[in-house]
């Protein structure tokens, strides 16, 4: 079979597109870290009150580091949820914290949400969510 | 297995009441369980640092538990006031029970 540049292009083209719908996983982590979160807070915590500090793309996601505040909080839990198990730290706060803020460099299998539920020494929980793009994933493989 | 060796940075002097950033670092492997040898095929077992803690003369400062997703050499950043003196203790637990500390005095006058 002659192939014309036109053909070349649209076949190439598809498998592109089919190897992008590929890579593409069945999100059943969404379950998991809903699971998590409900584990700690009992039910969906608002939004607001937590920031997460982490860069928009890392590059090596062996190791991307991650920062979360909330002031006010007693304990922060951090989960990722395209991870192969979504906890990743739980960070408590003691008398002499001085600020309710805490950073450290974690694993991200690849892009995906990384997720902090605060519990506040109301009793109440917070929660924020900011996505990191991962270039290289950083679970074995 | 590379020995397993505790960084603390505190700075050395600091007034009652000021705020202080500690950072803490411990070299370990992290295993996280989910790896393979890539020789026989079979699982490496977990091992990690599974707790950390930080204390002020006994007092809590700042823990962590961690899960695998925590990266090797687990590196931890906080922030404390400082209340007088003293001494900062420190301590990592590892899965099969070890414990590693450290100590760091300050002076605060």
């Amino acid at each position: 079979m002659e192939m014309t540049r036109r053909d070349m292009l649209a076949f190439a083209s598809a498998l592109a597109a089919v190897g992008l719908i590929g890579i593409k996983p069945a999100e059943a982590s969404t379950e998991l870290l809903e699971e998590a979160i409900n584990k700690f807070a009992g039910g969906m915590p608002e939004s607001g009150g937590v920031s997460i500090t982490a860069p928009e793309i890392a590059e090596n996601g062996n190791t991307v580091p991650v920062e979360v505040e909330a002031p006010g909080a007693t304990d922060i839990l951090i989960l990722a949820d395209g991870n192969p198990n979504p906890d990743v730290a739980t960070m408590h706060f003691g008398k002499l914290a001085a600020e309710q803020r805490g950073a450290t460099r974690i694993r991200l299998a690849k892009t995906q949400n990384v997720v902090a539920v605060a519990k506040m020494q109301d009793g109440t929980y917070r929660m924020a969510k900011r996505e990191v793009k991962v270039t290289i994933g950083g679970c074995g493989g | 297995m590379a020995k397993v060796k505790p960084r603390v940075k505190v700075p050395r002097k600091a007034a009652p009441g000021d705020v202080i950033t500690i950072k803490t670092l411990i070299s370990h492997p992290m295993e996280s369980g989910q790896r393979k040898d890539k020789k026989t095929g079979e699982l490496i077992p977990r091992k990690i640092i599974n707790r950390f803690d930080a204390k002020f003369e006994g007092e809590d400062i700042f823990s962590v538990d961690i899960a695998p997703a925590v990266s090797a050499n687990p590196y931890f950043e906080f922030s404390v006031t400082v209340p007088g003196p003293g001494e900062f203790q420190f301590s990592w637990v590892d899965d099969d029970g070890s414990v590693y500390e450290t100590k760091k005095k300050i002076k605060a006058a």
